[in-house]
Parts: C-alpha cells; sequence; structure tokens
C-alpha cells in the first residue's frame, strides 16, 4: 500500500512537474457569452487584445442565456469546461448562493484605477454578491413608435398603462419583475415604497390589477430581440428591451424609434469564475479578468455597444461610436440626462419574491 | 425394440447428447444477437432510460433539509407546528451548530433556495443568518480568549487538549460521526488521515466541544488542505467550551490532561457571564427566525423524500393538517396540463384533415411525379425549426403579409387586423404546419399498398364513389391514420419551441414552465415531477388508444 502510493506520488511529481514549470496558466480557455452584437464588443475590447498580450487561445460560447442550469449539470458531472462566464447579476447571486460560481476578492484580484482609486471604491455599489465582477450597466426602458404616437410623445412610464393617449399594442416582458415595479408606480405608490408594498399579498395584487387594465393589449415578450423586431414592424406603439437593442433601431438601423428612459432599471452584467476549476485553468481565467475589468477595458468596451462601464473611473474615458462615429455618452443609460429617474434592479428581494410573485404572475398570464 | 441405443440420450457426430449441443448451438446464436444489439442497449440504457430514472428520482429527493440541518431536524420533532409560536431555545442550539458547518462548508444558500420554492423569504432568511452566525457567542469567544493566562488563544494548546497529548487513549466516534455529517452535507468524501483523532478522556468530560473541534479538523484537512493543529478553531468550539463549562463547572475536577490550567481559568472566565441565548441571538440576526411558519415549512419537509413536488404540479401544497389545494391566484399547472392536451388534440385531428388529402393525392399519382411532390412535403424538415416558426411570425402578425393581403383586398378594415399570433390560433397553425410531414408520411406509406382494383371493384358492383371511399378505401388507411396521430400527438405534447415564440399567453404549453423550472428558477425537483406526470399522461393515451384501437391496427408502411 505504502509503496503504491510512492510510486504514484513520484509518477505525478514528473508529470506535473515539467507543466507546471512551462506554465502556471491554462494556454486555452472557453469564455461565455450572449452572443450577437455584445459578444462582438466584448471580442473587439477584451479577447482580440488579451490574446495579443498573452497568446492564450479564446473560444467562445454564446450559451449565458441557459448558463445558470448548464453550470449545474456541469457541476454535478463533476466537469466544468467553461473558464469565464458572462451572466447577469441575479444569476450570478444563484450561481454563487448554489455555490457554483467561486468568490472573487475585488481587492486581491482587480486592478486599481489609474489614479490610484482601489477596485473596490471605483466599482461601489455595484459590487453584489461575493462572486460577481460586473463589467457594465445597462438598463430595461420603453422605445416608442415616434410616428405613432402624434406630436405627443410620451415622457412618463406611466403613458404605458395609458390606452387612451396611446393606442395600440405595446410589448412587456413575460415575467413579473420590472412590470410589477411599473405597475405599482403608476398606481399612486411612491418609488421608495415599492418594495415594502411588493412585499405583500395586497401589493402584489394591486400590481396585477393595474396590468389587468392592459393585459388585452400587451404583447409579451421573452427574448430581447422581440421588442426591436415589433417596433420595426409597427406591432407595437411602445415596448420595453435592453437600451442596447433601441439604440441599434435606433441609430444603426434608422427606424422611426425614441427612447422612453423615465423609470428604467438598471441591472448588471458582468464576470463569473465557476467553482471546481483546476489552478492553472483558475490563474488563467483571473488574470484574463484582471486585464478585462480595468479601466480602459471597459470604457473601449463601450466604443461598439450602447451600455454603461461598471466602473466610475471608466465613465469619462467612454468616446465615439467605432463605426458609426457618434458620441457613445448621451447614449449610455448612466448618462445625467438620461438617468433623472431611475430604478436598481433589487436583487435580494427578487431572490426571495421571484418564485412566489412568478407563479402569481403566470396564473394571472394564463387566465 | 429392447436396443439398448433406444432407451440412452441421442447422440450428436461428435458423440456429445444431442440436446446439450443443440443447447450450446442455440445459446450461442443469442450470444451473438445479443452483441450485435449492445450497442444500441447500451446506448438506449445510457441516454434514455438512465435520465428518466434520474428525472424519477429528483421528482420525489429531499435529502438536503436532513443533511443540511441534521441536528436541528432532529430536535423539532418534539416541536408542534400549530403551537403558533417558533420552538425555544434548545432547536435554536442545534441550529446554530448544524448552520454555522453548512456555512463553512457554503451549503446553507442552497438549502435556503430549495425552501423558498415553498415559502417565501427562507432564502435571505438563511443568506443573512449564514453571513452572521459566527458573531453568535462573541463575548464568551473573546472572554475565553482572554482569560486569565490567555492560553487558548493558541491553536497548537487547543490541538493538544483535544487529541490528550502523544499516546493518549483515542476516541473515534467523533471522527467517524463528523465523518458522515461532512460528507452527507458536502457530497465528498471526507475520508483518509487528518492528522487527528480526539482523545478519550477529554471526549467524555467535554462531549459537544470535541465534537465541534472534530468537525473543525476534519474540514480544515481535507476541504482546506491545512494542518490542524496551525489553524484557529472555529467559534463553534469556544462557544460549546463556554456551554459546557457553564452549565457544569466541576466537569473539570479531576482532569490532568493538557492544559488543564488553561481549561480551568476559561471555566472562571465565563462564569460570570450570562449563558449563551441561541434564540434571542438568530432573532437578532432576523425576526423572521421568530415566525413558526418558517420552522413548519421546515418540519414539513424535513423527510429525505417529498410528495411536496408531485402535488406542487397538480396545483396542490402540503399543510399542516395534510394536503390542501394551493391558493387560487397561484393555480396554473392543471389548465395549462389540459390545455396542452386539447391544443394537441386539435392540432392531430388538423393534421388529419389537412395531411389525409394530401397523402391521397401522392398515393395515387404516377411515381415519378409523386416524389417530386414528396420534396415538397420533405422540405421543410430540411429548414431549421426556428426559422419556420419565425416566418409564421412574419405572416401572421398584424402588420403582417396576411393581414396586408386582406386590408389591400378591403377584405378586412385597416384599424380592426386580425389577431393571429401570439394566442392559441398562432399555436396551432404553426405546429400544424410543423408537424404535418410526421401525419403524412405514414398515411402515404400505409395507402401505397391499398389496391386500387378495390375501388373500381367496389364502383362496378354499383357503389357510388362516397360509398367506394367511405366503406372500402377508407378502412384500409385506418392503421397510417393511427400512427400518425400517434406521431403528430406524442411530439405536440412535448413541444415547446413553437408555443414560446408564437403563443402569447394563452398558447403555451406545459413544456414551457418545465423549461422556466429548469433553466430559469432551477427548481429541478419541479420540473422533474411535471415530466414525470406528462409521461405517465402519454404512456396512459397511448394504453387507452391500444384498448380502443388496437396497436396493431398501426402501420407505418
Amino acid at each position: 500500500m505504502k509503496l503504491m502510493n510512492l510510486t504514484a506520488l513520484v509518477a505525478t511529481t514528473a508529470l506535473v512537474a515539467p507543466m507546471a514549470m512551462a506554465a502556471d496558466m491554462a494556454d486555452e480557455m472557453t469564455i461565455v457569452s450572449w452572443g450577437g452584437a455584445y459578444s462582438k464588443s466584448q471580442l473587439k475590447a477584451y479577447h482580440e487584445p488579451y490574446s495579443e498580450k498573452t497568446g492564450v487561445k479564446i473560444i467562445n460560447d454564446e450559451s449565458s442565456a441557459e448558463a445558470v442550469a448548464k453550470l449545474r449539470a456541469m457541476n454535478e458531472a463533476g466537469n466544468v469546461t467553461w473558464d469565464v462566464v458572462d451572466v447577469v447579476a441575479a444569476d450570478a447571486l444563484r450561481l454563487c448562493d448554489e455555490g457554483l460560481a467561486m468568490e472573487i476578492d475585488p481587492e486581491e484580484h482587480l486592478a486599481a484605477a489609474p489614479d490610484g482609486t482601489s477596485a473596490e471604491d471605483d466599482f461601489g455599489d455595484l459590487l453584489v454578491g461575493d462572486c460577481f465582477i460586473p463589467q457594465i450597466v445597462y438598463s430595461t426602458t420603453f422605445g416608442y413608435r415616434t410616428d405613432l404616437v402624434g406630436d405627443n410623445p410620451p415622457t412618463d412610464v406611466c403613458a404605458v398603462f395609458d390606452l387612451e393617449t396611446y393606442p395600440g399594442k405595446r410589448a412587456l416582458e413575460k415575467r413579473p419583475i420590472n412590470n410589477v415595479e411599473w405597475a405599482l408606480l403608476c398606481d399612486g405608490v411612491a418609488k421608495e415604497d415599492v418594495y415594502d408594498v411588493l412585499a405583500t399579498e395586497e401589493g402584489q395584487e394591486q400590481a396585477l390589477a393595474k396590468l389587468d387594465t392592459i393585459k388585452d393589449e400587451v404583447i409579451w415578450w421573452s427574448a430581447g430581440a422581440d421588442t426591436p423586431q415589433l417596433l420595426a414592424d409597427g406591432e407595437i406603439v411602445m415596448g420595453s428591451t435592453y437600451n442596447g437593442r433601441l439604440f441599434s433601431v435606433i441609430e444603426e438601423q434608422k427606424q422611426p424609434v425614441a427612447m422612453l428612459w423615465d423609470a428604467q432599471v438598471f441591472d448588471l452584467d458582468g464576470w463569473i469564475i465557476p467553482a471546481g476549476l483546476s489552478d492553472e485553468r483558475k490563474a488563467r481565467a483571473l488574470d484574463y479578468i484582471y486585464f478585462a475589468t480595468d479601466t480602459q477595458r471597459l470604457a473601449d468596451q463601450a466604443k461598439y455597444i450602447s451600455y454603461g462601464p461598471a466602473r466610475a473611473s471608466s465613465a469619462p474615458l467612454v468616446g465615439q461610436h467605432a463605426d458609426l462615429g457618434i458620441d457613445m455618452a448621451p447614449h449610455m443609460p448612466t448618462d445625467p440626462e438620461n438617468a433623472k429617474n431611475t430604478f436598481l434592479y433589487n436583487y435580494e428581494f427578487w431572490a426571495d419574491y421571484r418564485d412566489d410573485i412568478d407563479a402569481k404572475f403566470q396564473a394571472w398570464l394564463a387566465k | 425394440m429392447s436396443d439398448s441405443t433406444a432407451s440412452g440420450p441421442v447422440l450428436a457426430a461428435d458423440g456429445t447428447p444431442l440436446k446439450r449441443s443443440l443447447a450450446r448451438a442455440l445459446r450461442m446464436q443469442k450470444l451473438r444477437a445479443l452483441m450485435l444489439i449492445a450497442p444500441l442497449l447500451l446506448f438506449v440504457l445510457l441516454t434514455f432510460i438512465a435520465p428518466i430514472a434520474d428525472m424519477l428520482f429528483r421528482s420525489v429527493e429531499n435529502k438536503i433539509v436532513v443533511t443540511t440541518l441534521p441536528r436541528t431536524v432532529q430536535a423539532l420533532q418534539e416541536w408542534d407546528s400549530n403551537s403558533g409560536e417558533a420552538p425555544g431555545e434548545a432547536v435554536f442550539q442545534e441550529l446554530y451548530y448544524d448552520m454555522f458547518v453548512a456555512a463553512e462548508a457554503k451549503e446553507h444558500t442552497k438549502l435556503g433556495t430549495r425552501l423558498n420554492y415553498e415559502r417565501t423569504g427562507i432564502s435571505s432568511l438563511f443568506r443573512s443568518s449564514g453571513r452572521k452566525v459566527d458573531d453568535i457567542g462573541e463575548d464568551h469567544v473573546k472572554a475565553i480568549e482572554n482569560a486569565s493566562d490567555k492560553a487558548l488563544k493558541d491553536e497548537a494548546l487547543w490541538f493538544e487538549i483535544m487529541t490528550g497529548g502523544a499516546g493518549a487513549e483515542t476516541n473515534d466516534a467523533p471522527l467517524s460521526a463528523g465523518r458522515q455529517r461532512l460528507s452527507n452535507l458536502t457530497d465528498t468524501s471526507f475520508s483518509g488521515d487528518i492528522g487527528f483523532v480526539p482523545g478519550s478522556a477529554i471526549s467524555e468530560i467535554l462531549p459537544e466541544t470535541t465534537q465541534a473541534y472534530t468537525d473543525f479538523a476534519l474540514f480544515t484537512a481535507v476541504a482546506d488542505n491545512d494542518v490542524v493543529a496551525e489553524e484557529d478553531p472555529w467559534e463553534t468550539a469556544f462557544v460549546a467550551l463556554a456551554t459546557e463549562l457553564q452549565a457544569d463547572p466541576a466537569r473539570l475536577d479531576g482532569y490532568a490532561g493538557p492544559g488543564a490550567d488553561a481549561l480551568k481559568a476559561a471555566a472562571e472566565a465565563v462564569a460570570g457571564l450570562e449563558p449563551i441565548a441561541f434564540k434571542p441571538a438568530f432573532l437578532d440576526i432576523d425576526k423572521d427566525w421568530g415566525d413558526s411558519e418558517n420552522w413548519k415549512t421546515i418540519q414539513i419537509y424535513s423527510p429525505r423524500t417529498t410528495n411536496g413536488y408531485f402535488l406542487n404540479a397538480v396545483d396542490l401544497q402540503k399543510g399542516t393538517d395534510g394536503i390542501e389545494a394551493r391558493p387560487e391566484n397561484q393555480q396554473i399547472y392543471i389548465t395549462l396540463f389540459t390545455r396542452t392536451l386539447i391544443m394537441s388534440l386539435i392540432i392531430t385531428g388538423s393534421c388529419i384533415l389537412l395531411g389525409y388529402p394530401v397523402a391521397w393525392i401522392l398515393a395515387n399519382l404516377p411515381t415519378r411525379t409523386a416524389n417530386v411532390l414528396m420534396i415538397l412535403v420533405l422540405l421543410p424538415f430540411w429548414t431549421s425549426l426556428l426559422v419556420r416558426t419565425s416566418a409564421w411570425k412574419v405572416m401572421l402578425q398584424q402588420q403582417g403579409v396576411i393581414n396586408e393581403v386582406l386590408v389591400w383586398l378591403g377584405m378586412v378594415p385597416d384599424e380592426a387586423r386580425l389577431v393571429m399570433i401570439n394566442n392559441q390560433f398562432g399555436t396551432i397553425v404553426a405546429m400544424t404546419h410543423i408537424l404535418l410531414p410526421f401525419m403524412i408520411l405514414p398515411m402515404y406509406s400505409v395507402m401505397q399498398t391499398i389496391n386500387p382494383t378495390y375501388l373500381r371493384a367496389a364502383k362496378s358492383l354499383g357503389a357510388t364513389n362516397w360509398t367506394a371511399f367511405w366503406r372500402v378505401y377508407f378502412p384500409q388507411s385506418v392503421p397510417g391514420i393511427g400512427a400518425g396521430s400517434i406521431l403528430v400527438f406524442i411530439l405536440a405534447i412535448g413541444y415547446y419551441i413553437t408555443p414560446e415564440i408564437v403563443g402569447g399567453t394563452k398558447g403555451v404549453f406545459i413544456s414551457n414552465r418545465i423549461a422556466y423550472h429548469i433553466s430559469s428558477s432551477l427548481n429541478w425537483g419541479l420540473a422533474a415531477a411535471l415530466g414525470t406526470i406528462l409521461l405517465v399522461v402519454v404512456l396512459l393515451l397511448y394504453w387507452a388508444y391500444d384498448q380502443i384501437v388496437g396497436i396493431d391496427n398501426v402501420k407505418l408502411g
């Protein structure tokens, strides 16, 4: 027995030692993201410069939409093939809770801002959860057809619930999150009380009752691309979607659509590293994240897509769109002009109430 | 007649009895046949039977509560859930030890997520408690560390006390209990030498402290890969020590092992303090621990298996007094199941209506023309499902092709365009189109085998066209309809992507909820229960079909 252990030990040392000497980091990595224009912005801003700098081969996987379920399945099978995964903050919290993502200490693993501000202060409140490194701030907000609203363009989110002034279909996401907040807001609940009200049975009923007033005029979407398509086809007067999608409808496709920034809901998207990676892969993943979340890199991404960088120090560096040559700053959800009235996605609340309110919401939808 | 060979066994050419020789040949043949189908058998076992078995298992499995909070669950058996009051101090004390270990292993949030499916708010209750559980008994920990000689600040002394010094008599019981507990909790093995075995003297005097220290030692050595003697013990060891010393300081009398003075000093240090109050401490972390409903949920879901997922899947729930209906504003699954069944039947029906004439034409045309037309039937198969479904969106939406044409023709006023998508109609149209080939193909192959002379014979005997078709042709084509219907119906009942895209709210199926629970809410138990019910429904319908029509009457060609 002893002898066997010894030989095994010698064998593994002999195998591992040269590898460890050659490189302590893997020379290939799989990065998972959302695909489309968003992945392209990451490719240009992060992957290409990183590969150039280190010679690492980056494999792109576009599975972020199913990342949580897939990571859980990989973890159960004991074979995690992803190194860095791009997820929204709510999913990151779930993954962290489930022990599927590893904890990352921002002080230890992230670059400080150029002026010396620590990473923790630079990201500030956006560091939600222990496993999540935010990358961008995006918002869910409304876009409307400028040719269908006459000479009375909406300025208030409650226009969504105003069928008299703005008749026609509207698109809302097929889930309670955001919709119930807007419903309560337009039903006279003060912004700071929204979540207290939503925590009660009566508050949930109140929100659904408000949504009930427009139920017949709503097309429910489940993919972010639905609303832009419905707007472009003139199927709807207004609809909610991610601000970057609306930017591309307005500025790239030049459709008669405008943004209604009122009561936009901020959300975060960023990186996690799956739990259970080997030491070499973990070191590589951390090295990539150190690189990809520094001040300049985050500002670079805004050249390709209209999402706001998550670091405070990146904001002044945001320049012009790489192809269109327009200033990107006014298209950022975080621009002071756009961010007059905003919500921040309440992660803690929705982690608790998501299952419950979603069950009620879906039952209400099916009625 | 009395020949000896007649009474003996018949022999084969090589002299072995014929019976045995035959059996061997047959066995070889069977084995060869088995070898031939072995790859398929293995494939089916691995990719079909095993996942289904796993799904069935998941829909009732519930060991997470008892593996994460074993002592709490044990203590909670005494508690009367109808009392309307949270359990007493004893349960909270057990909760403290359970929660601490679970939080170290980062398993407490998993349980929080699991119980949050049953009762809203438990997720954050566990998350916040896991974060703050090490603050409980802070004063006592400090008091022991700062006792007169500060000896118990030293991790090496702790190690020596707990082992009883070199060569002392040892007690394996806490160690194996700890291994069992931790491997249940984390689903990984905690076996192997950790360089620590508790001493038998100390484990008799301070059993709780020894257990807490042993858990710490196991976790440190196995999960963190550190040396036990070089790490500060968990707060649980201090808390257990304080509790035990306060309860009975005299237990140290006669103890002469290592660190006897340090332990006596600790006993003096905590003697003046109030005993640790676990319940108020937990209530302080989160007042929801005082809510008896949360405890009721833990108690109801403490068995290792549960029918809770199945109840949930048919709009019921577990109450304290047995099974009860869910509140009306949460009932959805029965509606979805019936809708899925009814719509699948409608889709099957419309496939029969549309497919029958097509199959008839194909079967009665000359082969050359039929083959060309066949390509048209098969063409949709070569297009991506998503593309086909999205094409229906373009066709059916209010600004879509059909509405535009109707408005242009003046058949529909511009302000009242037809709503043909994001409802049941959209789902039925798109799915009928997608599933039509599955109906046409079996019908076509059955109709091809029907001899046209039968029809001619019927007509020559004076039957009208209709009678000839209905009495002679149709009965012979029924096996094709049967095969097509089974294919289409079973495919339709599990369809997911098309209803999701064109179904709106009224046209979605049960699969859409299953997908939601698999990929979004991560409630795999509920998804498995829904899937199991769907499977059973399909099998039942298949059985009924066999009883009524007879499965022999189904032909694919």
